[in-house]
């Protein structure tokens, strides 16, 4: 197993520790970035680093940098720890494990895109880890690693927590910073995006857990070292969040480019119980399943390649779905989980989800017919390209896909009515 | 404003020319092309949340290299479409787009939309308000599928009457979630108190206020609800709007002069009269634009109020006993005849231009006495530095500076108050002037906090820290921050215009004389005088004071001496009694006392005849606005057997000899010919109508909501005179506050006891009782908590009230609410006792 870059604690023990982490060369990043680096340099290497946004949509983490609008003042930085994909788990085991290497790449995000204050948007359940990454931020601020004159400079850093109230749709980055507004967590009409108009109207970057954590290894150890692992366009490490029908479910860290068959196959130890494969989720719940064939177990999971699939690798949180599971009850489960989450904020998404949870459901419990199969269809293809945000989009991924490449399931579960 | 660079662009092949920045959806319409939208509102920043509005948006096609666009073969510009719909609500034209609203796929896409916003409405129609007026049902009609794949059984069902306050009911099923009650609150009134919670299908309006929807403006929601959602408790099930006549009117409320649609019907619950369904906003985009404030559009039951005076009365063996009108005319006709220049005539700014200037032919044809009965003055100088012709509050932006001065626009004009917040937000410097803490205060570039009695001290000043540039006379010594006003002395300097709102908080006659006159100074030194934008606007407390002042009455200091002076009194539009019980006594020993009123008021219960009129929704007339606008009414509903107030005049006028007019419209032509700032009107004049944007009205009903076009008239300004007044050095008044004492000022506030809003019963709940208001220190310093009982002692005679703790109130200070049962008119010591 090769050394991890990101779940430190994995080989380290105890580097939740300040004087563990800074004995393993901990803020030395942080020390190099202010002591000699401008905030344009600390931008351009994670340009070159090829490092993608970790939350799903993949977008150069350095070329967003590069976009904060220089004329508005002040800037702010917000980290999205609101980990809310079904199956994705990895920010979670970052913040509890290694924390301060993810306070530090916040930190270093902070200055190079000159923002004095940063705020982590935590969802509700992880109060725990809240009160964590408080203690961590005050034991920075003691040892002089935030606050003010940071390593004799004039540079002032600040890191807040924020927790949510328990709402899918605040990871949405738009909805978040709502939320930190104190208002409903409901997705922006964009543009303008955040990096020119975000947390009070000021110029924001906002940034996956996963994504700030890479940035210390980026700074230290160079954007040319980083670009050794992982795909020519994908490249880093990834946290993948194996879950489903394996027999050993959990965080993986491996290079992007991995294949679907080594994660499921080999890491994962199979399926459970002799079961066989049927399909995978990549993306968590706004997934569309993919029809686990031997070609897609051999595809790499890269930004690039997943979607020759028809589907996206968004979070990387793998779930996978085996034989024994009923895909029309799979598809309930998400609609139903997407019906919860709708903010309502645009009708298709509201409604939509709406209608489709009443027709999964009737389908699922085997009191419907082909025609309500083809409604839902309808309905999932009827909302698609019209919604708000991504929420929307995302939630006819699953129902959409599953009728299209798992035909036969819905003929059986409509063919013989449920008395 | 700067003019900006026009964009070419087509919508389903019609060429469009419109400014940069304009947004899609907007564009069509300018064409005559109609999207359909629900949550997009033209007077409102788009959100793009119910996704209605989708087109299809080809943009030409720029080569990299050249920058040049890149041509087909036929040598037009090669046009990409992006493939998925767009918003046009929210979507900015550029130069070259193609537009696409009635391609199939865009039909498509209305279609689907529809569809999802029909599965949870509950399509009950048939008994709905908004039936027949409802941009829901319109849509639908138009673009929405025919038929329901939606499983009726699967509908949600929430509550059908939910009320939001006690004027807005809220119903959940039909509400589709699009916002622009919440937005129009949150952002153009600044009074958020309904919000959105909980989310997805759930997703339902609140309101977080205490009590339920506080809002001064919670009307206009119900005009601007695209569906059958929020209706007010005055028209729920009240009628259906296709039965309904909509006549133009005027509100008569304050100085704003708000263009009103008297909605009516013959209805046979009233034995098949005219009936007053509701009060509607009508669209005068340089008034109030489409909105009216709760008190217009609530107040007018007055009107059917069963306490109206029916008969004119007589006082016989001192009982008033009911009397036939051509007896009763007579007889006042003789006694104002054998009275001759004792004749004292009071009216007030309620009456319209043809009442007022009728009751002055009577005065100067029998050499009598009038009076304006107001307690502030400065009208004259309103007259001459009013603001120029074609001023819009609309139009202003960062070249404009506004000054508010002494008065809570939100409370004495709310229609002002969002458009100055509006013209702020905008960027106009906006300067307010204010003793206590005002709503406008978050607005304010500069806010100056003078003691009450320095109102025309402060603004002199102001005029002296711009002395080095106009080597004015040196003001006096004025106590206050100095800094904040030289600052705002050199913003007013600075700005390319400037309008002055001034009012009498805290002042009775003699301080608001001086205040304007302080005012005029201010403009005349900066040179923002005779310009369109620019000028000084009085904060009447009637709907044409101003009026009156240009037609040439005058407030008189000492009421109670010529009451006692003359030997007939006629007092039309006014009643001095209720507001000051002391003159109860010298009215009842005056001479021959005639009112004119709509009901037995305190002062009529006094008079030896009682003449009865009509309100404003059975007669026409003219009102002249804060702004120097005069604007056309009509009757809404006919009653013969009342006569307008110029039609009485005009009869005692015929009686006693005089030859006057007695219809509306020759009444007027001679008021143009006699009072040289109407010199130019005609009432043909005020009937014309220009386009205005954005389009609203019946067939727009989707677009700006259920208000009503303007085809009645916009009104024309009044002429300015051609030389600008001379600077004068008003007499400041003095206030005697001695340290340690109590000063009870007083204020004006909206909903007050006075006679014609309190009858309408609608609005009780916001009506407030008796009250002061006082600052929590003083309150915990003589040991009283909020809602204790107090006694005033104020000159002499005890009252009751109820205390408000407000923090927003200086120490010092005891503010005493107008019309609200304490009688005070300029700013008096008093004292607190516990009651």
């Amino acid at each position: 197993m090769a050394e991890h870059i990101l779940l430190r604690h994995r080989d380290i023990p105890g580097i939740d520790q300040l004087n563990t982490y800074q004995k393993y060369g901990g803020f030395e990043a942080l020390r190099k970035a202010v002591t000699s680096m401008d905030p344009d340099d600390v931008t351009n290497e994670v340009k070159h680093s090829g490092l993608r946004g970790r939350g799903g949509a993949g977008f150069p983490t350095g070329l967003k940098w590069s976009f904060i609008d220089g004329n508005k003042w002040p800037h702010y930085v917000v980290s999205n720890a609101d980990e809310s994909e079904p199956g994705t788990f990895k920010d979670r085991e970052i913040m509890e494990g290694n924390p301060y290497q993810y306070l530090e790449g916040v930190a270093i995000c902070a200055y190079a895109v000159k923002a004095m204050d940063a705020y982590i948007y935590l969802r509700g359940e992880f109060w725990q880890i809240a009160g964590k990454l408080d203690q961590c931020i005050q034991e920075m601020e003691k040892a002089g690693y935030l606050g003010d004159k940071l390593f004799g400079s004039n540079i002032s850093i600040r890191l807040h927590t924020h927790l949510g109230a328990g709402a899918y749709i605040a990871g949405e980055e738009s909805a978040l910073l709502e939320s930190i507004e104190g208002k409903l967590a409901q997705p922006r009409l964009r543009p303008p995006f955040p990096p020119a108009f975000g947390i009070y109207g000021k110029p924001t970057i906002v940034n996956n857990v996963e994504t700030l954590t890479n940035v210390p290894a980026i700074i230290s150890r160079g954007a040319a070292w980083y670009r050794t692992i992982g795909t020519e366009k994908s490249p880093g490490p990834k946290i993948f969040s194996l879950s489903g029908c394996v027999n050993r479910p959990g965080n993986y860290e491996l290079p992007l480019g991995t294949t679907f068959r080594e994660l499921i196959m080999d890491h994962g130890r199979g399926i459970r119980g002799g079961h066989k494969i049927k399909a995978i989720m990549a993306a968590g719940a706004s997934s569309s399943l993919i029809v686990a064939s031997e070609e897609a177990l051999n595809t790499p999971m890269d930004y690039e390649s997943v979607p020759n699939l028809g589907a996206q690798l968004g979070s990387a949180s793998v779930i996978v779905i085996d034989d024994a599971i009923s895909i029309p009850w799979l598809i309930n489960k998400t609609v139903h989980f997407f019906a919860h989450e709708s903010c309502g904020k645009c009708t298709p998404c509201r409604e939509g989800t709406y209608w489709m949870r009443h027709l999964t459901e009737r389908i699922s419990s085997g009191q419907a017919t082909m025609k309500d199969v083809e409604l839902l269809h309808e309905v999932a293809s009827q909302m698609k390209g019209k919604c708000l945000c991504a929420l929307g989009e995302f939630s006819i991924e699953a129902p959409m896909s599953a009728i299209e490449r798992f035909p036969a399931e819905f003929i059986a579960v409509t063919s013989k009515p449920n008395a | 404003m700067p003019a900006k660079n026009m964009v070419h662009l087509t919508i389903n092949g019609k060429p469009a020319t419109v400014p940069e920045g304009t947004l899609v959806v907007n564009a069509a319409k300018m064409i005559g092309i109609d999207i359909p939208v629900f949550c997009y509102h033209p007077k409102m920043e788009p959100v793009g949340m119910c996704r209605q509005c989708l087109v299809e948006i080809g943009r030409p096609v720029i080569d990299r290299a050249t920058g040049k666009p890149v041509l087909e073969d036929d040598g037009s510009p090669k046009i990409q479409f992006s493939g998925r719909l767009e918003i046009s609500c929210a979507t900015q034209v550029s130069e070259g787009m193609v537009v696409l609203s009635n391609s199939e796929k865009a039909v498509r896409g209305h279609k689907d939309i529809l569809e999802f916003l029909l599965t949870s409405h509950p399509l009950d129609c048939p008994v709905c308000d908004k039936g027949g007026e409802c941009p829901l049902q319109n849509l639908t009609m138009r673009h929405g599928p025919g038929t329901s794949r939606f499983l009726y059984d699967e509908k949600c069902h929430l509550s059908k009457k939910y009320p939001l306050g006690e004027l807005i009911i809220l119903d959940r099923e039909r509400c589709i979630q699009c916002g622009r009650c919440v937005r129009y609150l949150a952002n153009i009134v600044d009074e958020p108190v309904l919000c959105f919670q909980e989310r997805g299908r759930s997703l339902q309006i609140f309101t977080d206020s205490q009590p339920g929807f506080d809002s001064i403006f919670s009307g206009n929601t119900t005009d601007i609800c695209p569906v059958g959602a929020l209706t007010t408790v005055d028209f729920r099930f009240g009628a259906r709007p296709w039965e309904l006549c909509a006549t133009a009117s005027i509100c008569p409320h304050c100085p704003v002069g708000c263009n009103l649609a008297i909605n009516e019907r013959r209805e046979a619950r009233s034995d098949g009269d005219i009936v007053i369904k509701r009060i509607m906003p009508r669209q005068n985009e340089s008034v109030n634009e489409i909105w009216i404030c709760d008190k217009g559009r609530f107040a007018y039951h007055y009107a059917e109020s069963k306490e109206r005076l029916k008969q004119p009365l007589v006082r016989r063996e001192g009982e008033l006993v009911e009397i036939g009108w051509d007896e009763v005319l007579s007889y006042v006709a003789e006694n104002f005849k054998h009275a001759g220049k004792s004749l004292f005539t009071l009216t007030s700014g309620r009456l319209s231009n043809e009442d007022l200037f009728t009751l002055s032919e009577l005065n100067n044809g029998l050499g009598g006495k009038s009076a304006l009965y107001t307690h502030m003055a400065g009208g004259d100088l309103v007259a001459q530095l009013g603001v120029g012709k074609g001023t819009n509050l609309s139009d202003l932006g960062k070249e404009t500076a506004i000054l508010v001065v002494a008065c809570d626009l939100h409370q004495e004009a709310p229609i002002w108050w969002s458009r100055v917040k509006q013209a702020a937000d905008r960027g106009a410097h906006l300067v307010v002037a204010n003793p206590r803490r005002t709503r406008l205060d978050r607005y304010a570039s500069q806010v100056i906090r003078y003691p009450y009695g320095s109102e025309a001290a402060t603004i002199l000043a102001m005029v002296n820290a711009l002395s080095a540039k106009q080597n004015f006379p040196k003001a006096p010594k004025f106590q206050g921050d100095a800094g904040v006003l030289k600052s705002a002395a050199e913003a007013i300097y600075s700005a390319e215009n400037l309008i002055i709102f001034y009012g009498s908080e805290g002042l009775g006659l003699e301080g608001s004389q001086a205040l304007a006159q302080a005012c005029a100074n201010l403009l005349v030194v900066t040179n923002h005088v005779r310009k369109v934008n620019n000028g000084l606007v009085g904060v009447w407390s009637r709907a044409n004071d101003q009026g009156a002042w240009e037609i040439g009455f005058r407030p008189l200091p000492n009421l109670s001496e010529a009451f006692k002076q003359y030997e007939a009194i006629y007092i039309a539009g006014a009643d001095p009694v209720a507001d000051d019980p002391s003159l109860a006594e010298t009215l009842r020993n005056a001479g021959f006392v005639v009112v004119q009123d709509l009901f037995l008021t305190e002062t009529a219960r006094l008079a030896d005849v009682v003449l009865p009129v009509q309100p404003f929704t059975e007669r026409e007339g003219t009102y002249t606005n804060g702004e120097r606008r005069v604007q056309r009414f009509y009757p809404g509903v006919v009653r013969n057997e009342f006569w307008p107030d110029y039609a009485v005049t005009a009869a005692i006028c015929k009686l006693v000899g005089l030859n006057v007019e007695s219809a509306p419209l020759r009444i007027f032509s001679k008021l143009a010919a006699r009072v040289p700032a109407f010199k130019e009107l005609t009432y043909p004049l005020l009937a014309q109508v220009t386009e205005q944007w954005p389009i609203v009205g019946r067939e727009e009903v989707y677009y700006g909501g259920t208000l009503y076009a303007n085809h009645q008239g916009l009104g024309a300004q009044l002429a300015l005179p051609s030389q600008v007044p001379s600077l004068a050095w008003p007499a400041l008044p003095e206030v005697n506050h001695p340290e340690d004492t109590l000063l009870a000022v007083p204020v004006t506030i909206l909903y007050d006891h006075g006679q014609l809003v309190f009858r309408s019963t609608l609005l009780h709940q916001r009506i407030p009782q008796t009250l002061v208001r006082l600052n929590p220190a003083d309150a915990n310093r003589l040991g009283f908590s909020d809602g204790s009982r107090v006694k005033l002692q104020l000159n002499g005679s005890p009252l009751e009230a109820l205390l408000n703790l407000d923090d927003g109130v200086p120490e010092g200070i005891v503010v005493v609410p107008r019309s609200l049962g304490i009688p005070l008119y300029s700013p008096s010591v008093v004292e607190l006792q516990g009651a």
